[in-house]
C-alpha cells in the first residue's frame, strides 16, 4: 500500500515537472525570438538609413561640387555601415560593438555633411533636398526609438535569464544573455542635424 | 512608535518624490481626452471645439489625433517627448498604431518655440516624415509666428485628419478586428447542426428498436417524417429563435462593447487604444 502511494507521488511530481520545464523552455525561446524580432527592426531602420544616403548624396552633388571631400566621406561610411551585418541568433557583444562602430561612422559623415551644407543657401532651399533633410531625422529618431525598444527586450531576456531555475535550462534551450546597444558618450540622444 | 512613524513617513515621501522625478512625461489623462492644453494657449472654447472634431474623427475613423501642449519639454528632444508621450498614453489602436501626438511648446521669451508631429507606425505610410515636415512648416508655424496658435493647430489637425483617413476608415477597422464570418459563429452554428443529427439518431433508433426496420432506414424515414410533421419543425424554429437570441454573443464581442468610438457620430471618447511610436514624423521651431 505505502509503496504505491510513492510510486503515484514520484509520477505525479515528475509529470508537474516536466509540465513545468516545458512551460519555461518554451517560454525561453518565446523570449529569445522576441529579440531577434526587435533586432530586426533595429537592422531594418538603419537599412533605411543607408538607402536614404545615395538621393541625399545626389542632390547634395549638384549643388555643392566643391565637397567631394565629405560625399565621399559619406559614400564610404555607408559602403562600410552596409557591409557590417550580425547573425542575429549568436551576436557577441564585439560584434554588437563593431555594428555600432560602422554606423556611428556613418552618423558623424553625415552630420559632418550637414554643417558643410550651411554654406548652400540655394540647395538648402530646394524641396527635395528639405524633404530628405526630414526622412534623414526622422530616420535617425526611429534608430533611437528601435534601439531603446532593443535594449528594453534584452533586459527583460537577461534578468530573466539570470534567475533560478531559467539560467539552470538556459543550455538547453540553447538561449544565452544578449548584448546590449551601449550609449556613447554624447549619443544618449539622436545626433542632433539642425539646419 | 512616533517616531517609526516618522520615519514610516519620510519612505513614503521618498518614494513618491522617486515616483515624481520619473514622470516628466504627462500622465495619461482620466477622463481620457485627445486635447490636452496644459500650457494653457487655448481658450476653453477652442479647446472643446477642437476636441470635439477629434472626437468625432476618431469615432469615425478610429484613428487617434492627440493634442498636447507643454510649458516645458523638460529637457527632453521635442521629438523624443513627443514618442514617449505617445507610447505612455498608448495613442492609436493596438495592432494598427494608428496614433498621431502634436506636440506644441509655446515660445516664451528667447525660448524657441517648439512643435513636433510624432506619427504612429501605423500611419508611417500616409504620413510620411517629408509630409510631417511640410504641414509643420508650411500650415503651422507661419501661424504660430503671428502669434495665431489655435490657426496653426487647427490647421495641422485639418491636414493631418485628411491623410490619416485615407489609411484606416472606421469600416475597415471594424472588419479587420471583427471579420465578417466570425469563427464563433460557425463554431455555434456546427454544434447545432450536430445538435439536430444527434436527436435525428436517437429517434431513428427508437423507431428501429420498435418496427422491423434497420437504423439507416429509420434514420431516413425519421428525416424525412420530420419535413411534413409540423410539430417537429415548430420546435426546430423554436430552437433557432434561441439562436438568435444568442447574437447577444456579439454585442459581447470587443468591437461592440468597446465603446472607445461609441456610437458613431457621437462625440463620446472611450480612451487610448495601446498604439505605438516607431520615430516617425517631423518637426520645427519658430
Amino acid at each position: 500500500m505505502k509503496k504505491w502511494i510513492v510510486i503515484i507521488t514520484v509520477v505525479v511530481l515528475s509529470l508537474i515537472g516536466a509540465f513545468w520545464l516545458t512551460g519555461a523552455y518554451n517560454e525561453l525561446v518565446t523570449m529569445d525570438e522576441a529579440v531577434n524580432e526587435k533586432w530586426a527592426q533595429v537592422e531594418n531602420v538603419y537599412q533605411r538609413r543607408a538607402d536614404l544616403i545615395p538621393n541625399l548624396v545626389a542632390t547634395v552633388k549638384g549643388y555643392a561640387e566643391h565637397e567631394q571631400e565629405t560625399l565621399t566621406a559619406v559614400v564610404e561610411a555607408r559602403a562600410k555601415a552596409t557591409n557590417t551585418t550580425i547573425d542575429a541568433g549568436n551576436m557577441t557583444a564585439e560584434q554588437l560593438q563593431q555594428f555600432q562602430a560602422a554606423q556611428d561612422g556613418l552618423s558623424s559623415a553625415l552630420s559632418r555633411l550637414m554643417v558643410v551644407v550651411e554654406k548652400y543657401p540655394d540647395l538648402k532651399a530646394n524641396e527635395n533636398f528639405r524633404d530628405l533633410q526630414a526622412q534623414l531625422e526622422g530616420t535617425e529618431n526611429r534608430i533611437t526609438v528601435e534601439r531603446m525598444k532593443f535594449n528594453e527586450e534584452v533586459k527583460v531576456l537577461n534578468t530573466k535569464l539570470r534567475r533560478i531555475p531559467y539560467n539552470m535550462i538556459k543550455g538547453m534551450a540553447g538561449v544565452d544573455i544578449r548584448p546590449y546597444f551601449e550609449a556613447q558618450e554624447g549619443s544618449e540622444t539622436a545626433p542632433k542635424v539642425e539646419f | 512608535m512616533m517616531k517609526k512613524f516618522l520615519l514610516f513617513i519620510f519612505l513614503v515621501s521618498c518614494i513618491s518624490a522617486i515616483a515624481f522625478a520619473d514622470s516628466d512625461i504627462p500622465e495619461k489623462p482620466n477622463p481620457p481626452r485627445l486635447v490636452n492644453d496644459q500650457a494653457e494657449i487655448f481658450t476653453q472654447s477652442q479647446t472643446d471645439a477642437l476636441e470635439k472634431r477629434l472626437r468625432r474623427f476618431n469615432n469615425s475613423t478610429s484613428n487617434q489625433i492627440v493634442v498636447l501642449t507643454v510649458k516645458s519639454l523638460k529637457g527632453y528632444d521635442p521629438a523624443d517627448f513627443a514618442f514617449r508621450v505617445g507610447e505612455k498614453w498608448g495613442v492609436g489602436q493596438e495592432g494598427f498604431n494608428n496614433g498621431v501626438v502634436l506636440l506644441i511648446k509655446p515660445k516664451y521669451g528667447n525660448e524657441r518655440g517648439q512643435v513636433y508631429i510624432a506619427v504612429g507606425y501605423g500611419l508611417e505610410g500616409v504620413i510620411p516624415d517629408a509630409i510631417a515636415n511640410r504641414i509643420v512648416e508650411r500650415e503651422m508655424i507661419p501661424h504660430f509666428k503671428n502669434g495665431d496658435m489655435y490657426g496653426g493647430v487647427e490647421d495641422g489637425v485639418e491636414v493631418l485628419m485628411g491623410l490619416a483617413a485615407k489609411e484606416f476608415t472606421h469600416k475597415e477597422y471594424r472588419e479587420k478586428i471583427n471579420p465578417a464570418f466570425p469563427i464563433g459563429m460557425g463554431i455555434a452554428i456546427l454544434l447545432f447542426i450536430a445538435f439536430i443529427i444527434l436527436i435525428k439518431m436517437s429517434q431513428a433508433r427508437a423507431y428501429s428498436a420498435y418496427h422491423d426496420v434497420t437504423f439507416w432506414q429509420a434514420m431516413l424515414l425519421v428525416i424525412f417524417a420530420s419535413r411534413s410533421h409540423p410539430g417537429k419543425w415548430k420546435e426546430f424554429t423554436s430552437g433557432t429563435g434561441r439562436f438568435g437570441g444568442g447574437s447577444s454573443w456579439s454585442r459581447g464581442s470587443s468591437w461592440s462593447s468597446g465603446s472607445s468610438w461609441g456610437g458613431g457620430g457621437g462625440s463620446s471618447f472611450g480612451g487610448f487604444g495601446g498604439g505605438s511610436f516607431g520615430g516617425g514624423g517631423a518637426g520645427g521651431s519658430w
